[in-house]
């Protein structure tokens, strides 16, 4: 079979940036057949397989696209879905520059192969054609408990189930899927597939058990007084971070996860919903990670005029994913680098009526190894707003480990775990993800959360003999 | 029993009404001062309500509302034996009473429905209870009697006069306190105003005073940070923090501005459902 020597991708099509910006469907169309095919046959097929090293969750990258570039649609799927329990979602939102294709042959002269392209396009083949649900495993008898339905513990208990586990997955929200339920929005990642993600793990016998908030509801040790052999903790890092300016009580000042959870999880944005959002003519949002980018297209969405992103480093630095950057531009996103807010002003009733900010240069690296910002005096100035969203960042829920005696946290309150396995100072408590690292990427949870479960059967599997 | 169906629904006063619902899990674990969240139906907002009563054998929760809303309205369309989409809880901390030995407790209209469970815990752990409940006239006034079986002394206040004594539960609050009942806490729950001038009041006379706030929120965990609140100069979220604050530190006229962020979208919501009534009734 030729191969295709192309320096580029296949390019994605995609919805009219001014026509998408006015509604919530998905931007990115996804690949036909045939695209997906010549875009398959740009692979190499190394034999020391790079790309695999910048997979968390190591999927067989090579082995895929290769089915793929043969018109083997599903069984491409299923190498996919040995390695990943949510291919459809990680295909959409996962940041394969810096991991899998930043390691790819090809980008040394051009672009890298698009391998998240191609895994999205084999989930959502193998949504659209496959009929046949996967036999249910046989059980083996044992118990295990996850909490947070995000993709950290969607991906364990998925594990778990496959290996004939009984599992049970607590939510605190009424909808499962975590960040892709409240946080990702519709047109990045259609809630009908993370809906389809989760009920595949049903199928498996996964038990979903929604409105339950681990550390009031139940706490870690009624789950295991309850005959849970294990727990894994994927809370997530939920509580959101402001600045600590002037200003931030005033109506119209939102955090980045209140915004979305309003429009993704409450469908603020559907014409007849029940949940109230400000829809202001002019939104200043605070941040340069894909959260701010996801808010700052929302509001476009929901009728602002203009809509600023305000970030303190430069372009080179936003730590959002490329493609969001530039769909976020497409869109008629301004971008204001190198500036920040010092307050944010009212009026006399209450209300935002503008952001100021200052202007930073850009000195020396920090730990980061980000160009660290400094205040430029005297460069302060205003930027109309009646609406601002901070997209700060997020740090861990305490609710787990106040209730938790034995659990030990770091000084941010992330809960503490001994290497990969993500075994915690407590026996037979294991925990993963944004709960562990701080705010990080679904794939990382995803990754923490197998691994996790690896480590789950080994612990129960060694005990049993 | 299915669970969060609703086994009693009976009205009280005015738009206020009482739901005695199937959750034994909070029941399980509810305390005064907590809360829930309830969804009505499957696409309806969720609503944060203080627990006004459990019963920890039959598994059930009970709670107060009034019709405010969008999101009440539609809790309100549902009947007994009906369920609720979803009720998750118990959220927040529960109101510390350990050491306190006489205490004023102070409601405030549909707030007398939370501040019930609190002086009943007063009670039963050996306090002396003196009650104010307050109601803007005579056929808005409920839970006399609960309260007259916890309370030591109880004082019943309407605006206008027409039941009780006439004036505010501030009016009621200062006689006692000048009368040299000294008090080693107020525990004021019922609307914001009424709360901040109970706080005022006993501010000036330095005794230690708890407000229970409910401000605007979604989750309810600490994820959404819309129920931030001020009180002593530092951000709290009510959801996790509290609902529970110092009432001398809370900065209660933020939060009655930060209240009524929605109150225009919240009208117009009342008018179009009341549009619909209309035409159902031609």
């Amino acid at each position: 079979m030729a191969r295709n020597l192309s320096k580029t991708k296949v390019p994605m099509p995609a919805q009219d940036p001014h026509a998408r910006n006015r509604n919530f469907s998905e931007v990115a169309l996804g690949y036909t057949e045939e695209m997906a095919v010549e875009e398959a046959r740009r692979c190499l097929g190394c034999k020391h397989r790079p790309c695999v090293k910048g997979c968390p969750v190591a999927i067989d990258i090579p082995g895929f696209v290769e089915e793929i570039a043969q018109g083997r649609f599903e069984e491409a799927f299923h190498i996919l879905n040995e390695a990943s329990a949510l291919p459809a979602v990680c295909g959409r939102v996962c940041p394969q520059e810096t991991q899998c294709e930043q390691l790819c042959v090809r980008g040394l002269k051009g672009e890298p192969v698009a391998i998240g392209r191609l895994e999205r396009f084999a989930a959502d083949w193998h949504r659209a054609h496959a009929c046949k649900l996967p036999p249910a495993p046989k059980p083996n008898g044992h118990k295990v408990a996850v909490v947070g339905a995000g993709p950290g513990g969607l991906t364990a208990a998925g594990e778990l189930a496959r290996l004939g586990y009984a599992v049970t997955v607590f939510e605190a929200l009424h909808l499962p899927g975590g960040v892709l339920s409240y946080g990702i929005p519709e047109f990045r990642l259609p809630k009908e597939i993370v809906m389809a993600e989760v009920d595949a793990l049903i199928n498996l016998g996964v038990e979903v058990m929604l409105n339950t908030v681990i550390g009031k509801t139940l706490t870690i040790d009624e789950l295991l007084e309850y005959g849970f052999e294990a727990v894994f903790i994927a809370s997530g890092a939920g509580l959101p971070r402001f600045m600590g300016i002037p200003g931030e009580s005033l109506k119209g000042v939102y955090s980045a996860n209140e915004y979305l959870t309003r429009i993704n999880l409450m469908k603020a944005y559907e014409e007849n919903s029940l949940t109230p959002i400000l829809r202001g003519r002019h939104v200043a949002v605070v941040g340069g990670g894909n959260v701010a980018m996801d808010a700052a297209r929302c509001a476009k969405r929901l009728g602002a005029g203009e809509v600023s992103i305000v970030y303190r480093r430069g372009f080179e630095e936003l730590p959002a994913r490329r493609e969001e950057v530039h769909h976020a531009q497409e869109e008629g996103i301004a971008f204001h680098f190198q500036t920040n807010p010092v307050q944010i002003l009212g009026d006399d009733r209450g209300w935002v009526r503008a952001l100021e900010c200052i202007r930073m240069a850009l000195g020396e690296p920090d730990a980061s190894g980000r160009r660290r910002p400094i205040e430029e005096p005297g460069s302060n100035y205003e930027l109309l707003a009646d609406v601002v969203i901070m997209a700060l960042g997020t740090s861990s829920n305490p609710l787990i480990r106040l209730t938790t005696p034995g659990l030990e946290t770091d000084k941010w309150g992330g809960i503490m775990v001994d290497g990969p396995d993500g075994l915690t100072s407590r026996e037979k408590v294991y925990a993963g993800g944004d709960v562990v690292t701080g705010s990080a990427t679904v794939i990382l949870a995803m990754g923490a959360g197998k691994d996790a479960a690896r480590a789950i059967d080994r612990m129960i599997r060694e005990k049993g003999l | 029993m299915q669970q969060y169906t609703i086994l009693e629904k009976t009205p009280l006063s005015g738009s206020a009404c009482r739901m005695v619902i199937s959750a034994p899990l909070v029941a399980r674990k509810a305390q005064a001062g907590q809360f829930i969240i309830l969804r009505a139906k499957e696409h309806s907002e969720r609503i944060p309500l203080t627990i006004h009563d459990q019963d920890r054998e039959k598994g059930t929760v009970s709670v107060v509302y009034q019709v405010v809303g969008a999101g009440t309205m539609e809790l309100d369309s549902l009947k007994e034996g009906e369920r609720l989409h979803d009720f998750v809880g118990p959220l927040g901390r529960e109101t510390r009473t350990e050491g306190l030995k006489k205490v004023c407790v102070v409601g405030g209209g549909v707030g007398c429905a939370i501040a019930f469970p609190v002086a009943r815990k007063l009670h039963e752990q050996g306090s002396v209870v003196h009650s104010i409940i307050g109601f803007r006239s005579r056929d808005l006034v409920f839970m006399e009697k609960d309260f007259q079986g916890v309370s030591d002394q109880l004082f019943v206040m309407t605006d206008d006069g027409s039941y009780g004594t006439p004036g505010l539960v501030t009016q009621a609050l200062e006689r006692l306190i000048k009368e040299g009942h000294q008090y080693d806490e107020v525990i004021a729950i019922g609307p914001l105003v009424m709360m901040k001038f109970v706080s005022q009041l006993t501010k000036k006379y330095g005794v230690k005073t708890t407000v229970s706030m409910n401000p605007i929120m979604v989750d309810g965990t600490g994820m959404c940070g819309g129920c931030r609140l001020t009180v002593g100069g530092q951000v709290k979220f009510a959801c996790v923090d509290g609902p529970d604050f110092d009432g001398h530190q809370v900065d209660f006229d933020e939060v009655i501005s930060r209240n009524r962020i929605y109150e225009e979208f919240e009208q117009r919501e009342r008018e179009e459902s009341c549009y619909l009534l209309k035409q159902g009734e031609e």
